[in-house]
């Protein structure tokens, strides 16, 4: 292995070959990856102003800013633009195509070509998504309900275009990571030594590649319904309304775990590498992963609680219970990590723990909503954009900001002021408790969603909600601020800066353009006796194969390991 | 500067309301008014308690190892704590059991708030772009919605447009409401008040104003109210019997009687004029003008207008009919 001094002047996959035009044909996952990261990142700025703008016009009931029509149109586009443009492709496209062949020390994905394709479908129906801002955006909401939207003036065409072409984006990476993990797993790789994010973005692909084509069948027919006037939702053209939200659903909420899987990924391998302690219950976090994926597909009705009979009505409250012991297990799993560990409380660990606090809320706050009685009165409010949004950004976009300060300098071979990393990480916490708090409040109150006005009974919970907004969008401008100045003049980073035991941080940082100069050997990712911290450079140097199975048993646990090392 | 004034006012509380806004004051649940409240709010309440307990638990195990396991040595490694059956069978089965008391629990309140009693009073309700109306078993028209506390009632609803739904907070009820077939929402309302009410499915730009009242009063007085309300037209001029369907039956959304335009034009110097339409036809506002523009307001689409008014057929009689004219009549100055 190369140590830490000489691969300075080394090439790397950034500066290998030069120009906007090798970056536009490159087939390199590392590249792919990058281009993915700012084009999501470009898309979470657009869909962050409008939330702003939104939380803006909520400020006062009645006007504060724009007219109801437009402000239909911010909460539609901000919802449509995190969901379909940053969230569901954001930790597989960004972070994931950069990790996942180094994790398996491969050379790339199965079939880069696919993935070029894939981010120049994310590119044109991102841009079908967007223009419609200017032909008349969207105002449906990001669920596009019939028969609102079969009626409704605005470019639902567009913007439906947009979403159908972003799910065969999704698709092609789902398909391309399924086949690059069963193909191209170094050898002395076998399932349980994968690490945890690769279980994650492989559960994540296989429902990206079942349940996303049912999206653009749903998409199709309600253009074709809009277009030629075919009657299959809206109940004036002899259609059912409940169909489309069958359909939707069906696909909307496999969706969900499409968002939280991957992030359950990164956390796994947070937790264990800034607390130096190997994952607890491996088998568990793996197959629950596994589990949830399996589950996500028959819980959609639980959006439906106040539209479908009470037969169904039960059965998907049952359902949907059923998919919480998996993620409780998670979190157990990950607090048991902890217990005994070497915890750093670096910016990537910050994230992680700020992980557990808010999607620990997130998921908790779903048992209001699994319970029918209670969903009644929940269901459409407020409560429901908390919940909604602990989990997808208290949880997504978190474990997704904890990966990227993780892999940020193995992606550009530089290290960020962690000072101002932590201060903004604090910032967007805070920002974000008191932004959703204060919705959970006004929604158990009544407060529907989507709502442009209010009656004054709600009127100190939306003020406070706002402050939350600014709080946290200082939050992510400082972030952006300091990530672009380590690109310009941040310390130079380390091979392995951290410690991990996983085959991304056994070549250079950033890496060779083809990753490695000769295959790793794979052990089991969280056995850290693999490396040694070298005081002099900062980095942890490889010091050759696991040591034999050492003997903690002492604890009290009753471990036994996964044949580790052998 | 005065919006900051009304901001801080507002952040701690201090604002104007409306007497009915009030009724959904609280500190996280509204009051309760109807017979089935009680029981949700104490199933909200025994899962609040649970999820505080699992997430206080969460907090301090994460605090608490935070704070003893901090790194010291750069070298050291945790213990191999690989797995330990018993404690994860532990809290596997722990929560299993917990959310199967919760669903079972939340089914049963459900199935109670699912089903209609049978000698229940019933009350048709029709939701439109943007707004609510309600039919008493008399024929009366209204746009709030009374009900008596001493019986259940329930409200058999439909839309003439997109979804809507129906929702009563102080009652924890909600419904969707469909265009094209009905759907059913019941309660038991037992405190006397005025509560708002909500359309909770977003259906374009209206949708937040698509807001009314529940007026909650005793039997006897429920039925008094009724009776008066649906002879209110005998009592009154035909032109005042005009401007009160104007303003109950949600004409006041898109037309003004102050000459102003709004979604649709205004009724002021309507009569007798010279009407031009969307494909260039014309003809002079008369008696039969107005009743079809009432009742098959799609027949004919004023020029620079939306053909967004529903129609309100089976929804006025002669009598009613005769009103409004003569209502928009007497708006004409000559
Ligand atoms: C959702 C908005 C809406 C509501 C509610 C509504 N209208 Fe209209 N109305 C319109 C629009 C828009 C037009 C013009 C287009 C057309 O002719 O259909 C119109 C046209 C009319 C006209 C013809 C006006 C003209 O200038 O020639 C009459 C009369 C009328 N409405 C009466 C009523 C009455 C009476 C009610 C209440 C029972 C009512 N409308 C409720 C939107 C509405
Ligand atoms: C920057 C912080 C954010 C703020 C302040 C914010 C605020 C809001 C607000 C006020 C609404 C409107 C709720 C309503 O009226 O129903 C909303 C809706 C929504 N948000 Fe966010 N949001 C933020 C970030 C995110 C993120 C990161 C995601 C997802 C990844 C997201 C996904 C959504 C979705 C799906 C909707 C629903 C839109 C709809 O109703 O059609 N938001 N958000
Ligand atoms: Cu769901
Ligand atoms: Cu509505």
């Amino acid at each position: 292995m190369s140590s830490a001094t000489d691969h300075a002047e080394e090439s790397n996959y950034l500066n290998a070959k030069p120009g906007l035009m090798s970056w536009l044909t490159t087939l390199d996952h590392k590249r792919i990856g990058v281009m993915y990261l700012i084009s999501i990142l470009t898309a979470f700025f657009i869909a962050g102003m409008l939330a702003m703008l939104v939380r803006t016009e909520l400020l006062t009931p009645g006007r504060t800013i724009v007219d109801p029509d437009t402000y239909n149109q911010f909460f539609t586009l901000h919802g449509a633009i995190m969901v379909f443009m940053f969230i569901i492709p954001g930790i597989p496209a960004a972070l994931g195509n950069f990790v996942l062949p180094l994790m398996l020390g491969a050379k790339d994905v199965a079939f880069p070509r696919l993935n070029l394709m894939s981010w120049y479908l994310w590119v044109f129906g991102g841009v079908f998504a967007v223009v419609s801002m200017v032909t008349g955006a969207v105002d449906t909401g990001w669920t596009f309900y019939t028969p609102y939207s079969t009626d409704t003036s605005t470019s639902v065409i567009n913007m439906t275009l947009g979403v159908f072409i972003l799910g065969f984006a999704s698709i092609f990476t789902g398909i391309n990571f399924v086949v690059t993990i069963h193909k191209l797993r170094p050898a002395g790789m076998t399932w349980w030594r994968m690490p945890l994010m690769l279980w994650g973005l492989y559960a994540t692909a296989i429902i990206q590649v079942l349940a996303t084509p049912v999206i653009g069948i749903t998409m199709l027919l309600l253009i074709a319904e809009r277009t030629l006037g075919v009657g299959i939702f809206d109940p004036a053209l002899g259609g059912d309304p409940l169909l489309y939200q069958h359909f939707f659903w069906f696909y909307s909420h496999p969706a969900v775990y499409i968002m939280i899987l991957p992030a359950m990924g990164v956390i796994s391998e947070l937790i264990s590498v800034h607390s130096r302690k190997t994952i607890f219950g491996y088998q568990a976090i793996a197959l629950s992963s596994v589990a949830i994926a399996a589950f996500s597909f028959i819980v959609w009705g639980h959006h439906m609680f106040t539209a479908m009979s009470p037969m169904a009505n039960m059965v998907f409250s049952a359902l949907t219970f059923s998919v919480s012991i998996p993620s409780a297990v998670k979190t157990f799993n990950w607090l048991a990590t902890l217990y005994r560990g070497h915890i750093r409380l670096n910016t990537p660990m910050l994230y992680a723990l700020s992980f557990l606090f808010l999607f620990g809320i997130g998921g908790l706050t779903g048992l209001f909503l699994g319970t029918l009685a209670v969903d009644v009165h929940l269901h459409d409010t407020y409560f429901v954009v908390a919940h909604f949004h602990y989990v997808m950004f208290g949880g997504t976009v978190i474990a997704f900001l904890g990966g990227l300060h993780h892999w940020w300098p193995k992606m550009f071979g530089r290290m960020y002021n962690e000072g101002l990393a932590k201060l903004a990480c604090f910032l967007i916490f805070i920002g974000f408790n008191i932004t959703f708090m204060s919705q959970f409040i006004m929604g158990s109150l009544g407060m529907p969603r989507r709502y442009y006005d209010y009656i004054d009974a709600y009127g100190s919970y939306h003020v406070w909600s706002s402050i939350g907004a600014y709080i946290m969008a200082v939050g992510f401008f400082l972030t952006a601020g300091y990530l672009i100045h380590s690109l310009i003049a941040g310390k130079k980073a380390v091979e392995n800066p951290w410690g991990a035991a996983t085959l991304e941080w056994r070549t250079a940082s950033p890496p060779i353009e083809h990753n490695f100069h000769e295959t790793p050997d794979a052990n089991y990712p969280y056995d850290y006796s693999v490396n040694r911290f070298n005081p002099d450079t900062g980095n942890y140097d490889h010091i050759g194969a696991p040591a034999q199975e050492d003997d903690d048993r002492a604890v009290g646990f009753h471990g036994h390991g996964l044949e580790s090392t052998t | 500067m005065n919006l900051f004034v009304e901001l801080v006012a507002r952040l701690l509380g201090v604002t104007p309301a409306m007497a009915s806004d009030n009724a959904l004051r609280g500190l996280y649940l509204p009051p309760e008014a109807s017979t089935s409240a009680g029981h949700i709010d104490w199933m909200f309440d025994v899962i609040l308690w649970i999820c505080i307990f699992f997430f206080v638990l969460i907090v301090v195990l994460m605090g608490l190892f935070i704070m003893r396991y901090r790194v010291k040595d750069p070298n050291a490694e945790g213990p191999r704590i690989y797995h330990n059956t018993a404690l994860e069978v532990t809290w596997t089965a722990i929560p299993l059991g917990i959310v199967v008391v919760i669903f079972w629990l939340g089914f049963k309140g459900y199935m109670d708030l699912a089903v209609p009693p049978a000698n229940a009073y019933e009350i048709q309700v029709t939701g439109q772009k943007w707004s609510w109306s309600f039919t008493y078993p008399t024929g009366h028209v209204d746009n709030v919605l009374h009900v008596p506390t001493d019986r259940p009632v329930t409200l058999i609803m439909t839309s003439t447009d997109v979804i809507h739904s129906m929702y009563l907070p102080a009652f924890r009820a909600k419904m969707d409401v469909f265009p094209g077939r009905y759907s059913k929402l019941w309660f038991d309302a037992d405190e006397p008040g005025t509560y708002p009410l909500f359309c909770a499915e977003y259906c374009g730009t209206e949708h937040s104003s698509m807001i009314s009242e529940v007026v909650v009063q005793e039997g006897p007085e429920f039925d008094e109210w009724l009776t008066v309300a649906s002879n209110i037209l005998a009592t009154m001029t035909p032109e005042e019997g005009g401007k009160y369907l104007w303003e109950k039956r949600g004409c006041n959304q898109c037309h003004s009687v102050d000459g102003s335009a709004g979604i649709g034009p205004t009724f002021v110097n309507l009569f007798g004029a010279q009407r031009a339409f969307g494909d260039g036809t014309t003809t002079v506002a008369d008696e039969n003008y107005i009743r079809k523009s009432i009742l098959e307001p799609q027949s004919q689409i004023v020029a620079g207008f939306d053909g967004v008014m529903p129609t309100f057929q089976g929804r006025f009689n002669d009598e009613e009919l005769g009103a409004m004219i003569a209502y928009i009549k007497s708006l004409t100055s000559s």
